[in-house]
């Protein structure tokens, strides 16, 4: 059985969105879809998260810094990339400072496309994740 | 031989009980919460969710000494509760209460994160806001009842809060720093999840993190047993009247968590000073008064 599945805790990052995002992200804790009643929490802090959601391109700038907060995540954990340019750098991808997408620098378990991503879709995301996190653990164990 | 039987099962009874109660309040509150900003809100077992997952989660430690505090701070509230519930010295409870927090400011100070630094040094200033008011109500209660003991201040004719409703009072307001409620919540919030209002629990993760949560849990359950000594007297009825005074007490603090902004800790410091100074000393001044007549 996963136990976080009932209260998965999520930090969030910004790498380098132009805020669409993560406005959407912070949509999802309003009264409107209050991702809180899963008991999801948008906690500040990696080391009490479950699930790293980031939004934005990796740029030579943030790359160490995404890595450092995965790294600084307690296992089990998951990474949700939000948003084109997470996914893939988006129309960021040609500039001269941008990586591309988070998978650059650390793992990512789910891809939520769009420009900005809609609170939907990024519950969706965030379920899905959990849905891998079962697999995952189910892997390990046999 | 049976006496003692029966006070260790007591004993047990408390240790498991106190916890479950106080986790459900903590969902309760969550969800009241929720309900009042509009939200569906969480289940109300959510923080059993929450602790569950704690505990099975990978352990980060930044050095070897700073979790031994916060279990040392477990200890210590958990023998607090027992004492009091078990109708004990009240005095000394508040003085193992003290070292209890003290541990746990501790554990803030030996993770050694600038997060948690402030965090601790935070909590310090709850505690010099606080500590008087919880002091002045023993002082009261023994004052009105000649006794330090719960088991003798809940077995009065009276109950205490007829002698001593503005140290009631004071310690309500008091109550809103013990259960880390807004506008008091400067070192551990329930609501904010971010940096400085988690200060001190940055560096704790997985076990030691549940480990804190079910403190708070105990902390909960003993700060509302004050509720419980000043509403009980030696009629059986009121004890459950004490019990609905607590709940009333625990919903009023999460409509005024709800309704306040957080405080500087200099206004927190300064009005709950003069909070626990006049409601304390004009109520220890009437009640001397009064039994001169």
């Amino acid at each position: 059985m996963n136990y976080i599945q009932k209260s998965p805790w999520i930090l969030h990052y910004d790498g380098s969105s132009c805020n669409g995002c993560d406005i959407e992200v912070l949509a999802c804790l309003t009264p409107i879809y209050d991702v809180e009643r899963f008991g999801i929490i948008n906690t500040g802090n990696p080391k009490h998260a479950d699930i790293l959601l980031i939004t934005g391109a990796v740029n030579e700038q943030n790359i160490n810094v995404v890595k450092q907060l995965y790294d600084q995540m307690p296992n089990p954990k998951m990474v949700v990339a939000i948003g084109i340019c997470a996914c893939s750098g988006g129309i960021f991808s040609e500039c001269y400072n941008v990586i591309g997408g988070v998978d650059k620098a650390i793992p990512v378990d789910v891809y939520v496309p769009g420009c900005a991503a809609r609170p939907e879709s990024i519950i969706s995301g965030v379920v899905k994740a959990l849905g891998l996190l079962e697999e995952k653990i189910a892997k390990k164990a046999s | 031989m049976n006496d003692i039987l029966i006070k260790i099962l007591k004993i047990i009874g408390i240790v498991v009980i106190s916890p479950l109660v106080g986790g459900f309040l903590s969902g309760l509150d969550r969800k009241i919460s929720a309900r009042l900003q509009g939200r569906k809100g969480p289940s109300i077992l959510q923080p059993f969710y929450d602790v569950r997952k704690l505990l099975q989660k990978e352990q980060i430690r930044v050095n070897s000494a700073y979790r031994f505090y916060v279990y040392l701070s477990l200890l210590f509230i958990i023998f607090t509760v027992v004492l009091i519930i078990m109708g004990g010295d009240l005095l000394l409870a508040i003085f193992v209460l003290t070292i209890g927090s003290l541990m746990f400011v501790l554990g803030g100070y030996a993770s050694s994160s600038p997060y948690s630094n402030i965090g601790s040094e935070r909590e310090l200033l709850q505690m010099m806001a606080y500590e008087p008011c919880v002091l002045l109500v023993a002082i009261g209660l023994y004052y009105q009842s000649g006794s330090f003991f719960v088991k003798d201040i809940i077995a009065q004719d009276k109950p205490a809060i007829i002698y001593l409703p503005a140290i009631f009072l004071a310690f309500v307001y008091i109550l809103t720093f013990k259960l880390r409620k807004s506008p008091f919540d400067l070192s551990m919030s329930h609501h904010g999840h971010q940096e400085i209002v988690k200060g001190i629990t940055t560096e704790f993760s997985g076990e030691d993190l549940a480990i804190i949560e079910i403190t708070h849990w105990y902390e909960t359950i003993m700060a509302l047993s004050f509720v419980y000594i000043f509403v009980a007297f030696s009629s059986p009825i009121s004890h459950l009247y004490a019990v609905l005074a607590c709940f009333a007490a625990f919903i009023l603090e999460i409509i005024i968590d709800n309704a306040c902004a957080r405080v500087t800790w200099k206004t927190a410091l300064s009005s709950a000073w003069g909070v626990t100074f006049f409601f304390g000393a004009a109520n220890l001044i009437v009640l001397s008064l009064l039994s001169k007549f």
